[in-house]
This record gives C-alpha cells, structure tokens and sequence, in this order.
C-alpha cells in the first residue's frame, strides 16, 4: 500500500482482519474484508460497521453561521432545529454541482450550538477552497455576524453503523434514546465505554445505504477502542464490518447518487432529481440565479434507472445507452445487485427516452443488451408501523 | 496448486492431455485468482471451434466490482467449454482445478507453451503480488 496516503485510525484494525486496502481520495480505505456480497447481505438483513473517516466534516459555529451557511447551500438552514439534519447542494456560479452535502445543527455539552457540514472525501478540499473564497476575514469578524469555522475531518473518526439492527448495537454505548431519535434527526452523546473517558460524539440517524441506522463522528483517539467494542457487542447480532465496496452496492440499490458518478460540476440539480434540496424563492447563493434560468428550461438529460434480467452482464460506468441504433445517454454506475439478482444501473439519458418502462440497450464492451428503465430506488426497506 | 499443472502468469492454470485427437489443455483460474475477485457474477466463455492465442483473451468473468478477462495460456482451437460453470459460480472457488475448469484447448503445432510457469514460479509471482 502507498505509504503516502492518509489513514484513518482504523488503519491497522482493517489491515489486521483481511481489509483490501485500496485509495480513495487520498486515504487507504478497505474496499472488502471478505466478500462484498456477504457484506452488503449483513447490513441488509442484520448489522454492518464500515469506517467513513475519510469524510470532510467541516464545523461552522458563531452568530453569523446560519446566515453564511444559507448563503452557501441550496437549502434552507436559518429555519432547521437543533438536532435537525439536510440533504443539500453545493453549486458553482452556474448551477453546477460542486458538492452534495448533509448539514447538521447540534449543540455541544455546554449548550453551544453549532452545524456540521459533512462533504464528500474527494471534494474536502475543494469545499473547503470554496468556503474560504466566499469567507474572507473581513466577513467572518464581522462585528456580531462572527463565524468560527474549522475542518475537523483529521480529528475525528466516523463511523457508519447500517442495518435493521443498528439500534441493538449502539444503545448500550450511548447516552441518548436511539428508538426516539427519527430519521435525519441527530445529537451529541455520551460514550458509555471506558475508554472514551466521558467524551462525546454525535450520532445522526442517516446513512447511505437505504436501510435504517447511524453515522457517528468521534474523537479520533477512541475510535480504534469503540470500534472494537461495537465489534463484539454486535456478535450476536450477526454484525460483519463492511467496506466501500459493499457501500457502493448498497446505495446503488437504494438509487442514491454518488460525487463522480452521478453528479459533477457539469449536471445540475434538476436533472440529477434532487431539485427538492434547492430552495430559490426568497434565498440566494451561488448558481441560484442560474439554477432559475435552468429550472425554466425543459431537461436536456436526466437521471434513471436501469434493470437487466439476472445472467446478463453489467454495465459499469462510461457505458453508452443506446435507442434506436442510436446513443442517447451514458451509464454513470453499474454493478449486479446482490439484493435483486441481477445487474442495475443508474444513467444519464436524453429526456424523452427516460420514462419508466422504456426499453433500451446497453452497449457492453460491444454487444448491446437489453435494459429496461425503472424507477428509483431499485430497493427501499419495508419500514416498521 | 498441484504440480501437473503449468500456469500462465495472469493466473491461468493449465492441465496438459494427450488425447486420441491429439494433444489438449485443459484452462481454469487459479484459487489464488478467485480469492482476489470474489463475488462471482457472470462467465462469458467462447464458443467451441475458436480459434485462440497464447496471451489473448478468450472470454471475461464479471464479479460484483469489476469485469476480468480470461487469457488463454495457449494457441490452439477450443473443443469444449464447461457450460455447467455459468450457473455454479458460487461453488466456484471450492474446486477450481476440477469441476471449476473453463475451457478445453485442442493445442497448434506451435503450442505457444514457452511463456507458462511451473508451480514453484507461480507461487513466487503470487507471494510478489500479494506484498
């Protein structure tokens, strides 16, 4: 393994248990300790644990924090609660995607609050360029409008623990009500292991998988020993750690896009399907008044979804989608899924060939197969009354 | 492994025969090649009559992450294919020298052998690999 990349202090427990480590933006990262399918099977049916430490997670407390966050983003943030958490956007000048975020407003234990921006690892550093672009001093020191912002992603583990029995697992280790706490809702704990002498954390109920469970961000110092405590509590759970492999799978099923795949600086929000994260009446920030010129505008292409029959083989990215003899679109990602049976896909296609039910063909390494267009997800969970 | 067998050095192993129809080889992949790619999803092998080339691909297996080609380890005709592996990928790793064969080879006069490893040469390659 390149000594050159970062690693999370994880690093030595995945090299240990058989993780494959592989670079991901930088950091060594297990893509599979065993296999993916049995990884992504657990987390499906039971319980996974993956290590996320690689993801940006920028703090933004003070004053004036709210109002340059929503300045920022293309959702509202003045109006969230404490504990709440959003789904949001970066973009450039021109509507482009520059970053898919998830924004957190918590309070830490002595009553302060402040937001936690989680960006993607491979757009850390070009986030964090973004900020500091449309931060300068000047403004952050602005006499009652001051905003405190740092990048804690060295700092602090993450983990992200996944599955319909992630409740079981973490409960015992923390100091909050997990059953109470709903879904993109979050807050700063106690962890109840002596190792992490008292410090906290903060769990939110989200993740990236489409199945229930937790991402917690935790001092980077206790990370090894809570892991290993998660570990053997989740024994009898059925628990199996899980790599990034497993994590694309799962949120290919769960028809969730990914930074590099389905979106980039040249797509914008709308044909991505994700215009409910931008809110532009009454609310400005950059690409804002491109994003009301696009949102005008019938979509050139957009986003669907692909099912195969079981036995063919899949598409992976790059892969042309083709009409009529003819190109009109390109396959961002692609594996089996271990879930259905059969290889899916996500893509981008000409507007007029994207409703569901449409067949089209798939050009494989120069043989086309058939693929028909579905609608997204490929699988949602069966929540509980 | 086993020392009958030569192996190519993209994982191939090969299991000479000489056969009343002349001589064959018969072409699997490895167990160490099947632990790197795990999650076996799909084989593409060629059909029976195919010509083939020591170093070129001859079919692809797909696993959940990526798609692989196969080499064939010799120059020569396929004269079988094991069509029971497309739907046993699962059992796969459990006996790759046997049941998990791919393809049989009927070998040209210029077999194209030379570049095929031994076991100790092999297993070398692998422990290499794997640092």
């Amino acid at each position: 393994m390149d000594a050159s990349l970062t690693r999370t202090p994880l690093y030595d427990w995945h090299v240990n248990h058989g993780g494959r480590m592989v670079d991901f933006a930088g950091w060594a990262m297990p893509v599979q300790y065993t296999s993916i399918i049995e990884e992504h099977t657990a987390i499906r049916s039971a319980v996974g644990l993956a290590d996320i430490s690689h993801m940006g997670r920028l703090r933004f407390e003070g004053p004036g924090a709210a109002v340059f966050l929503a300045e920022l983003l293309t959702r509202r943030v003045a109006d969230m609660e404490l504990g709440q958490i959003r789904y949001s956007l970066v973009t450039n000048d021109e509507g482009g995607i520059l970053d898919d975020v998830l924004v957190g407003y918590y309070h830490n234990s002595h009553g302060q609050p402040f937001f936690m921006v989680v960006v993607n690892a491979s757009n850390r550093a070009k986030i964090v360029d973004w900020i500091s672009a449309h931060l300068p001093p000047e403004r952050a020191q602005r006499p009652g409008q001051e905003i405190i912002w740092n990048d804690i992603s060295r700092l602090w583990a993450m983990f992200a623990i996944q599955g319909p029995r992630s409740v079981e697992l973490l409960q015992p280790l923390v100091d909050v009500d997990l059953r109470s706490m709903r879904y993109y809702r979050g807050a700063q704990a106690l962890i109840l292991h002596p190792a992490a002498q008292r410090q906290g954390c903060i769990i939110s109920r989200t993740g990236y998988t489409g199945e229930d469970g937790f991402e917690v961000s935790l001092g980077a110092g206790i990370a090894a020993e809570v892991w290993e405590a998660l570990m053997e509590l989740g024994k009898p759970l059925g628990i199996v750690p899980a790599g990034l492999g497993a994590r694309d799978t799962l949120r290919l099923e769960a028809g969730m896009p990914l930074y590099g795949h389905e979106l980039s600086e040249q797509i914008n929000p709308f044909q991505a399907g994700l215009g409910f994260a931008c809110h532009l009446v009454g609310y400005d920030f950059p690409g804002r008044d491109a994003l009301v010129q696009i949102q005008k505008q019938p979509l050139k292409t957009v986003r669907i979804g692909l099912e195969m029959a079981a036995g063919s083989r899949a598409a992976r990215q790059g892969c042309p989608v083709m009409a009529d003899g003819r190109k009109v679109g390109e396959v961002t990602s692609g594996t089996h899924s271990p879930t259905l049976g059969r290889p899916i896909a996500m893509a981008y296609v000409d507007a007029a060939f994207a409703e569901p039910g449409r067949e089209l063909q798939l050009d494989i390494r120069g043989r086309f197969e058939p693929a028909k267009v579905v609608e997204l997800p490929f699988y949602q969970r069966k929540k509980k009354k | 492994m086993s020392q009958d067998l030569l192996y190519s050095k993209t994982h191939e192993w090969v299991r000479l025969a000489n056969e009343p129809a002349g001589k064959t080889a018969t072409v699997g992949l490895t167990s160490f090649a099947l632990e790197m790619l795990t999650d076996l999803v799909h084989v593409e092998l060629p059909p029976v009559g195919r010509e083939v080339k020591a170093g070129q691909p001859f079919g692809e297996i797909e696993s959940v992450k990526a798609v692989s080609d196969l080499y064939s380890p010799v120059n020569g005709q396929v004269v079988e294919i094991n069509s029971a592996l497309a739907g046993n990928l699962e059992h796969l790793p459990e006996d790759p020298y046997g049941n998990g064969w791919f393809i049989k080879i009927k070998l040209a006069g210029d077999a194209g052998l030379s570049d095929l490893l031994n076991e100790a040469a092999y297993k070398k390659q692998c422990e290499e690999e794997q640092h």
